[in-house]
């Protein structure tokens, strides 16, 4: 197997993969429950998140797919689970910043932007998944259910305005 | 099968350049060519030696490249012609991007001039996307009422409700050969349903025209769809056969350069087929290799095509049961005359992208996912499987590396 390959598939990858944190869904209402779907692969994503006093007091991850977007769907839950709306939009924007591939690694000396510097301190164990970015068709597995959460928190965000 | 003179694979296998590289250190297994096949040198050195020497648009210029330029692009239309036995491959051969936009362009050509509302049309569980969502978007369009032949639980189409599914029916769509189950259809007999109630008949030839004799005389259906990237040519070009008859009564396609005989500031006539449905500067080169790749598979022969993999499917589907058991799930019918070089599978419950990942790690390229064939999912209950499809060029030794990579995906997730 390849050092690319162990990247990809680490042991807390595949623990969260076996053992799922956060499985279910939440009573909706008033729980709000987003759907994501991958394309490529059909896999399915539902987030359900209740949002609370500025916080995301709780959320479930529901639907099914590959150990890649399951392992990082329950490893963002136990990371957003009961934190400040502001840290967790951080956290989203830290995370697909992970995710993204950057006109640097094109290879154009002098011309690319450099990409922005990713604290992975912030990222905590979700660092484990910034193998994943070495495998461009999977990126979409891994930011499935960042981006189910994203578009709740936005839909959460629309309906309280 | 009847008996054919074996394939020499060894061979074979060195007219393929892509075949010498090599993927995390092992040699490259290629058991995709259901989704791409690979080209051999004859195809790519055709292309290129069009380019180095030939090259200029078509059916413009009369200086000497053009003219050879025309001559080598009508040429594919006699070599493909001939090819699937077309009784007149000079008007009968449209030249598409792929199977897709030929199947989109009778939906949008031959369905628009003869469906209206509450007309019907016929449709399989079994069909690829592309001949699902044109009739959808049809249908939405003028008011289709869209039916199904349903799949059994052995993947093969259950034709028991055909009598009653038939009536009323304008226009029957079915795949002559399915991507995931390798299900190779009874075409002539649901063509000889449909064609006694008045219904005009779809082929989707993307997966059967490559890997067997195909004779749309034999077939008896009205179109024939297919590719040139899974016939080991390049990828931009598709074929559209028709019947003349249908072919001059249709409107035209897209509108453009090349496929009028007029044009006034306020009317168009439109060109006789099949230029009538070619619009704008065709894929010149891209026919050049398919010309090359016709000639590389009619020179080995479909039918020794066929019986290999016709074997090889046979030795897979054994090796893999007796290998791995109960744990690997195949899908599709048994061994046997209706199947195909197409094997999908799932292997415990792993997902089939860390099946192929995994794989990937042996050099074994397979597709994992849904195939775009969604409602077939459904039907079978899965969200993706793994596919390995078979070639020409493939082994029983290609077989062998599948099931070790299976193995240690079993270790991995287990």
């Amino acid at each position: 197997m390849s050092s690319d390959f162990d990247d990809l598939y680490r042991e807390i990858i595949l623990d969260h993969y076996r053992s799922p944190r956060n499985r279910g869904e939440l009573e909706s209402p008033p729980a709000h429950r987003v759907e994501g779907f991958n394309p490529l692969c059909g896999d399915e994503v539902v987030v359900s998140l209740l949002v609370e006093d500025g916080k995301l007091s709780d959320l479930k991850i529901g639907g099914s797919g590959c150990s890649i977007s399951q392992s990082s769907a329950s490893l963002m839950s136990s990371a957003v689970k009961g934190k400040p709306l502001d840290e967790v939009l951080q956290l989203i924007h830290t995370f697909k910043g992970m995710m993204s591939i950057h006109e640097a690694h094109l290879g154009k000396d002098g011309e690319a932007a450099e990409p922005e510097v990713i604290d992975l301190d912030e990222l905590g164990e979700l660092a484990a998944l910034q193998g994943v970015v070495k495998f461009p068709v999977r990126i979409k597995c891994a930011t499935l259910s960042w981006n189910a959460l994203a578009q709740g928190l936005d839909e959460v965000a629309a309906e309280a305005s | 099968m009847t008996a054919a003179t074996p394939l020499n694979v060894e061979a074979l296998r060195k007219d393929f350049p892509l075949l010498t590289r090599t993927v995390h250190d092992r040699p490259i297994v290629y058991l995709d060519s259901a989704s791409s096949a690979l080209q051999p040198h004859a195809v790519i050195n055709a292309m290129a030696d069009y380019y180095a020497t030939t090259h200029a648009n078509v059916h413009r210029g009369v200086y000497a490249t053009a003219e050879e330029s025309t001559y080598l692009f009508e040429k594919t239309r006699l070599v493909v012609g001939r090819f699937i036995g077309a009784p007149e491959p000079e008007h009968e051969i449209v030249f598409t991007k792929n199977t897709t936009e030929s199947l989109n362009l009778v939906a949008h050509t031959w369905a628009r001039a003869n469906l209206g509302p509450n007309d019907r049309i016929l449709l399989t569980e079994m069909e690829h996307h592309s001949n699902i969502v044109p009739w959808l978007m049809l249908a939405e369009e003028v008011g289709l009422e869209v039916r199904y032949i349903p799949v059994e639980g052995g993947g093969r189409l259950d034709l028991s409700d055909l009598p009653s599914l038939i009536d009323g029916v304008k226009l029957v769509g079915l795949s002559a050969m399915s991507n995931v189950l390798g299900t190779i259809t009874p075409v002539a007999e649901i063509t000889a349903v449909a064609h006694d109630a008045g219904a005009v008949v779809v082929v989707d030839g993307a997966q059967l025209v490559p890997h067997a004799p195909v004779a749309v005389t034999a077939l008896g259906a009205d179109f024939l769809a297919f590719s040139a990237h899974k016939m080991m040519g390049p990828t931009g070009l598709g074929v559209l056969w028709a019947r003349r008859a249908l072919l001059d009564a249709m409107p035209p396609f897209m509108g453009g350069g090349g496929m009028i005989l007029d044009v006034k500031l306020d009317s168009f006539r439109a060109a006789p087929p099949p230029a009538r449905f070619e619009a704008g500067t065709p894929p010149i080169a891209e026919a050049v290799g398919l010309s090359a790749a016709v000639d590389y598979l009619s020179d080995i022969g479909m039918d020794r095509i066929r019986a290999h993999e016709f074997a090889l499917t046979n030795h897979a589907l054994a090796r893999l049961d007796e290998k791995l058991g109960s744990d690997c799930r195949i899908f599709g019918p048994p061994a046997g005359d209706d199947r195909g070089g197409v094997i999908s599978l799932a292997y415990r419950d792993i997902h089939a992208h860390d099946l192929a990942q995994v794989l990937d790690q042996f050099g074994v390229c397979v597709r994992p996912g849904h195939h775009c064939a969604k409602p077939l999912m459904r039907k079978l209950g899965v969200q993706a499987t793994a596919r390995a499809s078979l070639s020409l060029f493939s082994d029983e030794h290609d077989i062998e590396v599948l099931i070790e990579g299976l193995v240690e995906a079993g270790r991995l997730f287990g």
